[in-house]
């Protein structure tokens, strides 16, 4: 995402607004539009005709079969008084403190260490090597990865992590049949999938620092701490944002490991948004309802991303102004 | 997912690395660096154990789990967890499901993403960043917010479990991002080259196909592995949308089973190692390609 509006806002100012790069004979950009077809009516096939639908789904009553039957804002009233949906939010605030802010920071320090000190002292192969260890969870498709978390925590006397604790001389814990715990294996399923993703991106970014700027902070007797937050935080800071923004919001989305873990249970108390739209449609069947919440994290999703590029924006414009 | 940025800040990260540090070769080491690195290696090995306990239980027999534990190497390699499971899901046919519904997505969202960057990036059409917003915005949607209304649409017209309403869900899904990506990438595509092949008589089509194509290669191929792994890795819409069990994907096959009662402590420890083979797979290709990186717009 960070390939964002710098390459556009250069091209704005160096060529007049509407021009082709190609010369024209006839029909100048208007001729462009052929190209756009495909890609646009499937656009609203697939995606602009349900969003509205969907929308539209929020004021009705439905059990999928007849028609629907119009409720007007019967659905939202019911969002204020229903437990389960600002318990589904609330959990999302936790989602977001396992794959946003603990990936982040822990992400922050374990790039710095590999990139300054492994990489520079033990060479970069150590290095590149325990990026790769550090990523390897990402690639697994966010449903597997539950399963294996689920596994290791399975209830009774033969999941592993009770037989660890059993030679502790620990009792087996039946730890997604309560809460905390069930919520709590829930982030560590997202803390683990989630914290390749800031290494990499932060690795990447740290190759950005300029090396003099270092050395120089290095004489003025900064020490390596200062050094980090005032001249690395910075310089990589879209990075940062870029993380924070698209772990926010797939944070928000979390769908598969309550699926394959706790189904939301016990009794409902590890419910997100995602998993709680999808129960009301197919296992309830209520499917306005299940439109409601489902636009309400919709919402949510689009006001997240359009406070987080204003704020960066206009971080942007200070600095330039700064300058 | 969070891998389009991985994507997109190397490629913006690629070109000063050549000056990194390091200069004077390898620096003395104090012995604080060897605890900064052994704490590298133990954050490391947590990351890992997960993989190993997986790893280690498929290969043992109930028997063998229930007196050596979770932590031992198997005494013998006991297969039966996993024939069990491969045969209890038909697994070969989950993968050829999933290769074929990724391997299909992956190249028909990568030609839409590029007629569409044609468009915006080089044919500079009224209103492109609009449009852009609005792809880039149909790639952040949950998915929930289409859901019911697809899976009653495609319910009447009878695409209800079958792999292509999957398909074209995620052609459309990645096309979005691919879109966003390429129309910036295209919008500073060196413009001698089009000018050139304009001047040789190349009409547009001629111009996107052995020009633009050509020289945007490397940036579509890495689009096209991403969208074959993101693919492969979605569940909500599979899930949905797949019910029969002959349609269902590597993550929805293996994840229906998870409490089922026939599934004892290393089957579903198997189950859980299928399901992280392919991705190992991948993600061996995936690293070289990552570092060959996108050097768009090759030319100089």
């Amino acid at each position: 995402m960070s390939v964002d509006t710098r390459p556009a806002r250069t091209r704005r100012a160096t060529l007049p607004p509407e021009q082709p790069s190609i010369p024209q004979r006839k029909g100048g950009t208007g001729a462009y539009w052929v190209y756009l077809l495909p890609g646009f009516v499937l656009l609203l096939v697939i995606v602009i005709v349900p969003l509205v639908w969907n929308v539209y789904l929020t004021f009705t009553k439905w059990r999928g079969v007849r028609s629907p039957e119009f409720i007007g804002l019967e659905n939202w009233q019911k969002l204020f008084t229903d437990e389960d949906f600002w318990t589904s939010f609330g959990n999302s605030v936790w989602m977001i403190l396992a794959m946003v802010v603990v990936p982040t920071i822990v992400g922050l320090i374990v790039a710095a260490l590999l990139f300054d000190v492994v990489g520079r002292k033990f060479g970069g192969k150590v290095g590149s090597f325990l990026r790769a260890t550090y990523y390897l969870p990402q690639i697994l498709p966010i449903a597997v990865a539950g399963i294996v978390i689920g596994w290791i925590v399975r209830p009774g006397q033969d999941g592993a992590l009770n037989q660890i604790l059993g030679w502790l001389g620990i009792a087996p814990y039946d730890w997604l049949g309560q809460m905390p715990s069930a919520l709590i294996v829930l982030m560590v399923v997202m803390v683990w999938v989630q914290i390749g993703y800031p290494v990499v991106v932060f690795m990447a970014a740290l190759q950005r620092v300029d090396p003099e700027l270092y050395e120089a902070a290095e004489l003025d007797g900064a020490n390596w701490f200062q050094r980090f937050s005032a001249i690395t935080m910075s310089i990589i800071r879209p990075e940062i944002f870029v993380v924070t923004l698209t772990c926010t919001i797939a944070a928000l989305k979390v769908f598969g490991p309550v699926y394959v873990i706790t189904r939301g249970g016990p009794a409902g108390a590890t419910l997100v948004p995602a998993y709680y739209a999808y129960q009301e449609f197919f296992t309830k069947r209520n499917v306005g309802y299940g439109a409601t919440i489902a636009t309400v994290l919709t919402i949510v999703v689009v006001i997240v991303s359009i406070v987080f590029i204003r704020v960066q924006n206009s971080i942007e414009r200070k600095e330039r102004a700064g300058l | 997912m969070a891998a389009g940025s991985v994507l997109a800040t190397t490629a913006q990260a690629r070109k000063p690395r050549r000056q990194g540090r390091g200069r004077g070769g390898m620096t003395k080491k104090r012995s604080v660096d060897w605890l900064l690195l052994a704490l590298v290696i133990v954050g490391a090995l947590l990351v890992l154990a997960p993989f190993y306990l997986v790893l280690v239980n498929s290969f043992k027999s109930p028997v063998d789990y229930a007196t050596s534990g979770p932590l031992a190497l198997p005494r013998e390699l006991d297969f039966t967890g996993i024939v069990k499971f491969w045969e209890r899901v038909n697994f070969p046919q989950k993968v050829w499901n999933s290769i074929f519904i990724s391997g299909i997505v992956a190249v028909l969202a990568v030609v839409i993403s590029m007629l569409n960057a044609f468009a915006i990036g080089i044919g500079r059409v009224r209103g492109r960043s609009w449009i852009v917003l609005l792809f880039l915005l149909a790639n952040l949607l949950p998915q929930e917010a289409l859901l019911y209304p697809l899976y009653y649409m495609f319910k009447s017209v009878g695409l209800y479990d079958n792999v292509w309403s999957v398909i074209v869900v995620f052609t459309v899904i990645q096309a979005a991002f691919g879109t966003y990506l390429l129309s910036s990438v295209y919008g500073t595509f060196p413009k001698e080259v089009l000018e050139a092949a304009s001047l040789d008589g190349a009409n547009r089509w001629q111009i996107l196909w052995r020009v633009v194509f050509p020289i945007s290669r490397p940036t579509l191929s890495v689009l096209l592995i991403f969208f074959f792994i993101w693919t492969w890795n979605e569940f909500l819409i599979p899930l949905t949308f797949l019910a029969s069990n002959d349609n269902q994907t590597v993550p929805v096959a293996i994840s229906v089973l998870q409490g089922d009662r026939l599934m004892d402590v290393t089957t579903t420890s198997a189950s859980a190692l299928l399901g992280i083979i392919p991705t190992l797979i991948f993600f061996l290709i995936f690293q070289r390609t990552l570092t060959r990186g996108i050097t768009a717009g090759a030319v100089k």
